[in-house]
């Protein structure tokens, strides 16, 4: 049967993207954020999936106002980078596991959610930036990736705990996929940031850090924090990190009230561009 | 059901919601159309005669035309829409973040990277944090 092996958490900031594909990972500015993923090289030797889940949210790239589904998954074969106005990021196109995505949507429509599925769209940063900064420069990404995409641009977004919810519901489905492959999923977005009106560039350091200890310690406390929490404390766009208790959810404590996970990696650095940076990776005891 | 009226109570802050949605669907769309190649062509050979084709009203077109974001966002526009108005004009998001704050590009960058606006006296209308005064006088 599929393994739920390891949840890995990131902010998805587009500048990091751009100093990635502009070879500006050792100025001064951007060496800080970068190196907080040097980790994640060494350990993905070890670890490595057959398959990500990659919660993520698209920013006005695929889905406009014409369409918001509020929880989508991308059941088509491959994915290629989007052009978000600057032209296409130079990263590989991202090749997807058709029959694990159907399983899942399958079972999680089953579980009640009421999934989106999607077999063509390009992915914007908000999927290929966590990509770059756990891989770094490759011709092909190591494995097969399931898109997954919520709403977190116009309100009322999905809360916490029908997100911590949803990733319970696809904890049990991959664990009910008869194939013997491991995976991972990951949350991206956050932390801190607001990228609008006068109150734009807040950061609130302290609220980012109970956050993380809560998402490793108390995530079904966290869950219920309510929306405008994230809005009032931790600027607009912090929102995103509803997606990181999609992940949390798949874990084996919050899915079948198995063993803590291990931390394995824990990562925070003020700024990039407008946003703060958090990172995670968590370990299910095997 | 509407939304929490707390998020109407954040300074400097405008939630996207559905309201917001339904009067800013073609400034939003306008901004979409910018993806395409041709299209920033075309908006960049005459912005007023490319306006006219959206069923905009005219005092959007007027924020679009004056670069005014945060006026942009009063009248139903979400940042991640008009950034593609910013990466038409070539400018990066923290350029087009920093423009609504009242700080010069490099006032804003600095802020950031000595750790970003703090949250004290932002959270709320009324309170006396740096973020409250251009929401007041708007």
């Amino acid at each position: 049967m599929a393994r739920i092996t390891a949840s890995l958490y990131t902010s998805h900031i587009p500048a990091v993207g751009a100093a990635f594909d502009l070879g500006k990972t050792r100025e001064d500015y951007w060496k800080p954020v970068f190196a907080g993923y040097d980790f994640d090289k060494q350990w993905m030797k070890t670890h490595k999936p057959d398959v990500i889940v990659a919660v993520y949210n698209d920013h006005a790239t695929a889905f406009s106002l014409a369409m918001i589904p509020t929880f989508a998954i991308m059941t088509g074969p491959e994915f290629n980078p989007a052009d978000e106005g600057y032209g296409a990021r130079p990263v590989p196109t991202v090749m997807g596991d058709p029959e694990l995505a159907s399983h899942i949507a399958s079972d999680v429509i089953q579980q009640d959610f009421d999934l989106t599925m999607v077999n063509e769209i390009d992915v914007d940063h908000g999927l290929t930036v966590p990509l770059s900064c756990v891989f770094g420069e490759v011709k092909a990404w190591p494995c097969r990736i399931i898109p997954f995409a919520v709403n977190v641009v116009q309100h009322p977004v999905p809360s916490g705990a029908r997100c911590l919810a949803l990733g319970r519901a696809i904890g049990r489905a991959i664990m009910s996929y008869p194939e013997d492959i491991n995976v991972h999923i990951w949350g991206t977005g956050g932390m801190s940031h607001q990228l609008q009106g006068p109150r734009a560039g807040l950061i609130n350091k302290e609220w980012d850090n109970k956050f993380l200890d809560r998402l490793i310690d108390d995530p079904e406390g966290l869950s219920k924090t309510p929306n405008i929490e994230y809005v009032r404390e931790a600027g607009s766009e912090s929102i995103e990190l509803v997606m990181w208790l999609v992940a949390r959810g798949a874990m084996a404590d919050v899915v079948a009230g198995g063993a803590k996970p291990k931390v394995a990696h824990r990562f925070y650095h003020v700024p990039a561009s407008n946003t703060a940076v958090g990172h995670l990776i968590l370990e299910n005891a095997s | 059901m509407a939304l929490d009226k707390a998020f109407t109570e954040i300074p400097g802050t405008t939630v996207f919601d559905a309201e917001q949605s339904r009067k800013g669907y073609w400034l939003n769309q306008f901004c979409m159309s910018l993806m395409k190649a041709e299209n920033r062509a075309r908006f960049k050979a005459d912005e007023r005669l490319y306006l006219d084709e959206w069923k905009m009203s005219e005092e959007q077109k007027q924020a679009v035309l004056a670069r005014d974001l945060n006026r942009c966002i009063e009248l139903g526009g979400n940042i991640y829409f008009l950034a593609k108005i910013g990466a038409t004009d070539g400018k990066s998001f923290q350029q087009m973040a920093g423009s609504m704050t009242g700080m010069t590009e490099h006032e804003y960058r600095d802020m950031m990277i000595k750790g970003g606006r703090k949250i004290e006296g932002n959270r709320r209308i009324g309170e006396d944090g740096d973020a409250q005064r251009p929401r007041k006088d708007a």
